[in-house]
């Protein structure tokens, strides 16, 4: 295992990315999006080759499916993982999604649904709430953000909590709050979690070249230093590899403006 | 018995204020056809429910609709639907937001004649805040949890694309996800299906693919043979979706005039002169199916 010299932040959060589902065992792993999906890619390939992944329409597949056009490549199908199947994964929460909202607030909560005005004459209608109140009340979340900012992750809560998470008082009468299962959130300055006292957000790791103070100022709610918050892990000349291989077409460079290195200057 | 109608007895069959769901998924197996005989009538106030793509934008953008019941309205590679997106942003449309699964239970409920459905999902989440008629049920058993009671959907009418079908009902089709078109037609009072390929008697023909069947005969009303019918959707295995049609549609969104445009362009005569208009049956046919 060779650490890398040069690499992309792109490549360097696909190496991070692929560390959430290190320790899951047998579950469906979902990337949404390029970067998380070759995240779980990566994942399979190293650290956690008990996950289950499709070919991103109806089957399973052992070998992480390349991004884009496939020339000559057929993928060798294992099984069959329909939407209803997928439904059955996720009540079951035999699932780990990597997923992007757009907004993400102090407890851990994330809207994809639309921004602003009233919910019937949204300023910005988006996707809708799509899976993310089931995926979230029943199974293992992590997040993948390429723009920290404090749009992203805004003072207050979310404009449309389509994901749930640590806020005890969007809880019905009655109803105890979910065990909801946050995991990691890899964003383009740093790996954090929801694993602080109460549920506080917490860095794990800097990517390199960022400080401390430049995400706290990124960011609409208060952060904690983790308990031996590091240096997010520079990827091998291995994983690098792995990455080219699933991404023959580069897509990952396309993913973050300017497709800048992975060690921001000081 | 012989099911088979066409595209104007079944629109004749519909009425305003209906409710009508949609088998397929996004740009992917929908009943367009049929979506298309509905634009050229004056039908108005309807209630669409569906695992949506360009159906629910079309059926918008011209001004049918009344509400909105949808786990998501996307053209997939275009992830927003842009007429939708128009119509949300306008508030045109009085819009129900459901959590993808909690569409499915509420089909199944209805489906099998059931009030609701008992589920987490959506508990804690903003779909209870925005479908303010949710209620929650007590479980019964020792441990007393409190859960969603989704309440069941009932459609008036199921409109659902499939390979093949039968002058009796029966139905296949292709493809390597069944989604639910199987829950929309047990949740309808009558299901009306387009078919790719039409025959007297599948089991004397296709006999081998009787496991496609996604849904028994007794649910289906009538029987439209309508090849090219899900044009610009996917039709596995008979064509691929229409990117290329369907930018120009979404393009016509940010246009002033633009579904008018888009309507007097394709939509306005019949079937055949629409196949004329994105290019003729050669070119759907070879339209390839997506990869991902």
């Amino acid at each position: 295992m060779t650490t890398a010299k040069e690499f992309t932040l792109a490549e360097l959060i696909i190496a991070a990315g692929a560390q959430a589902w290190a320790a899951d065992g047998e579950v469906l792993a979902t990337g949404i999006g390029p970067l998380p999906r070759l995240a779980a890619g990566l994942a399979k390939l190293t650290c956690a080759p008990g996950i289950m992944m499709t070919d991103g329409e109806a089957y399973l597949v052992e070998d992480p499916i390349p991004l884009g056009p496939r020339g000559d490549y057929k993928p060798k199908l294992s099984g069959w993982m329909p939407y209803s199947r997928v439904f059955d994964s996720v009540w079951s929460g035999r699932r780990h999604a990597m997923v992007t909202p757009v907004q993400v607030d102090r407890y851990g909560q994330g809207n994809i649904s639309a921004l602003g005005g009233e919910f019937q004459k949204p300023k910005v209608a988006m996707l809708g709430v799509r899976g993310f109140p089931g995926n979230s009340i029943c199974h293992k979340n992590s997040m993948f953000l390429p723009n920290h900012s404090k749009r992203t992750f805004v003072e207050g809560e979310v404009d449309v909590v389509a994901s749930v998470g640590y806020n005890a008082k969007n809880w019905p009468e009655g109803a105890k709050p979910a065990d909801v299962k946050l995991g990691v959130v890899i964003t383009d300055l740093c790996v954090f979690d929801f694993n602080g006292p109460d549920h506080a957000a917490q860095v794990l790791s800097l990517h390199p070249g960022v400080t401390f103070e430049q995400v706290q100022d990124a960011t609409g709610f208060p952060l904690l230093r983790a308990e031996g918050m590091t240096t997010t892990s520079a990827p091998t000349e291995e994983q690098l590899a792995i990455i080219a291989k699933l991404d023959p077409h580069n897509v990952r460079a396309t993913v973050l403006k300017g497709n800048p290195s992975g060690v921001r200057a000081a | 018995m012989n099911k088979e109608m066409d595209l104007k007895s079944v629109v004749a069959q519909l009425r305003d204020g209906m409710t009508i769901g949609f088998g397929g998924w996004g740009p992917r197996r929908k009943p367009m056809a049929l979506v298309r005989e509905i634009l050229r009538s004056d039908l108005k106030d309807l209630t669409l429910v569906a695992y949506g793509g360009p159906e629910i934008g079309m059926l918008c953008a011209a001004g049918k609709v009344k509400k909105l019941m949808y786990g998501f309205v996307s053209l997939d590679a275009m992830p927003i639907e842009p007429y939708f997106r128009k119509a949300r942003e306008a508030g045109a449309v009085e819009v129900s937001e459901l959590d993808e699964g909690l569409l499915l239970l509420g089909l199944q409920a209805g489906g099998h004649n059931l009030p609701f459905a008992a589920t987490r999902v959506g508990l804690g989440s903003d779909v209870m805040k925005y479908n303010p008629h949710f209620k929650t049920v007590k479980s019964p058993y020792d441990d007393g949890e409190v859960l969603l009671a989704m309440p069941a959907i009932k459609l008036d009418v199921a409109l659902i694309h499939t390979s093949r079908a039968d002058r009796l009902g029966n139905t296949q089709t292709d493809g390597p996800d069944p989604f639910f078109d199987g829950l929309f037609a047990r949740a309808a009072d009558k299901v009306f299906v387009t078919t790719e390929v039409l025959v007297d008697r599948i089991d004397a023909e296709y006999s081998d693919k009787a496991k496609s069947q996604l849904f028994e005969r007794c649910l289906v009303t009538g029987v439209v043979k309508a090849p090219l019918g899900a044009h610009p959707t996917a039709a596995h295995d008979a064509y691929g979706w229409d990117m290329g049609h369907l930018k120009d549609y979404a393009a016509s969104a940010t246009e002033e005039g633009g579904w008018q445009r888009y309507f007097d362009q394709y939509v306005k005569g019949d079937e055949a002169s629409y196949a004329a208009s994105v290019g003729g049956e050669a070119k759907i046919r070879a339209l390839p199916l997506p990869i991902f």
